[in-house]
């Protein structure tokens, strides 16, 4: 169903000059990684905290609110670069499993992120060191991870 | 140390992870994504440093905080690198990216060393100050700097452009110490 688009994409001036260039899928790619330590380190912070890790003396309203900007810049960066990798190998990921895992997380990372963990680190609740807490926490780890990890895999495929 | 390089290739274990389907994808994806965890954390101390961020935080606080996370993660990034390495030692040692990475590390190296064992040691004196001393906002974007450029010469070493196995100009195989016996 999806798959005329992906060839559009691939067949693009954008796609053909990133595929074509020897060092702009790299240098691309090295965007992609700078932004997915910041990335990383934003959700961590906040994620640790719900756990009790870390900066635990901290408000999670606070930290959260602290690491936003840097957070979003990271998810525009990861957008735009990871959009630019894609559109030169588009076929490739339609048939490639791991492309589809990281999409999957993907939606659901920020679909969570903005949903229940937004209502739990925005207000200033008592349930923070809950065992809800806790669970908002983890799950947004795992479910960044399952991002990362799908991510490494479509250049293994 | 190319010799070395090249008995460490020869070694059982090399060659069984080198030719390993999933135990080198693995660590790769663990070199990788503990990246978030070690740069990730280093580059938010780097922005507190900068007071982009966390400006409520002490500094102090930061360090005994998250200084045992950054440890961990490092410690993770080191030990599976070493792996990589281990699984393919000539071509690494032979490839200007890895070189670059491992000069870039040292001076990432150096500069957090010169941070702790000057501006660092008075912390007490500026944990909460408005202003930070110059050789702490310093160290926070040379370390910017020096942990970007790794992340890069590090995605780098996978591409071939400058492998000694193709021709190269005089100056790529210097830089990469090429020679001229060969190799199987």
């Amino acid at each position: 169903m999806l798959l005329p688009y992906f060839e559009w994409c691939e067949n693009s001036a954008l796609g053909a000059t990133i595929r074509d260039s020897l060092w702009l899928f790299p240098v691309i790619e090295s965007f992609h990684l700078v932004a997915m330590a910041v990335l990383g380190g934003t959700v961590l912070l906040v994620d640790m905290r719900l756990l009790g890790l870390g900066l635990s003396r901290r408000s999670v309203a606070t930290l959260a609110r602290d690491v936003q900007p840097f957070f979003v810049a990271a998810v525009a960066v990861m957008l735009v670069s990871g959009l630019l990798l894609f559109s030169s190998e588009a076929v490739k990921c339609y048939y490639s499993a791991a492309f589809w895992v990281k999409m999957t997380f993907l939606a659901a990372a920020i679909t969570f992120t903005y949903s229940a963990r937004r209502r739990l680190v925005g207000a200033d609740g008592e349930c923070r060191d809950s065992l809800y807490g806790r669970f908002v926490g983890l799950t947004s780890l795992l479910l960044w991870f399952g991002v990362g990890a799908g991510g490494r895999w479509i250049g293994f495929s | 140390m190319l010799a070395f390089c090249r008995w460490l290739e020869a070694t059982p274990w090399s060659i069984a992870l080198h030719e390993s389907l999933w135990a080198y994808a693995i660590i790769e994806s663990a070199h990788v994504l503990s990246l978030c965890v070690f740069v990730g954390i280093a580059v938010l101390w780097d922005f507190r440093l900068l007071r982009l961020t966390l400006r409520d935080v002490p500094v102090s606080e930061f360090l005994a905080r998250l200084m045992p996370w950054m440890v961990a993660g490092f410690v993770v990034m080191v030990v599976t690198g070493a792996l990589l390495f281990f699984g393919i030692p000539v071509r690494s040692y032979q490839s200007v990216f890895f070189r670059a990475k491992v000069v870039m590390l040292i001076l990432a190296g150096v500069n957090a060393w010169v941070f702790h064992a000057t501006v660092g040691r008075r912390v007490v004196e500026w944990d909460s100050a408005p202003i930070l001393p110059r050789a702490a906002r310093v160290a926070g974007v040379v370390s910017l700097c020096l942990w970007a450029a790794v992340i890069f010469s590090g995605r780098m070493i996978a591409y071939n452009w400058f492998d000694c196995d193709t021709p190269q100009s005089d100056l790529v195989r210097t830089l990469a110490g090429c020679t001229d016996d060969l190799r199987e």
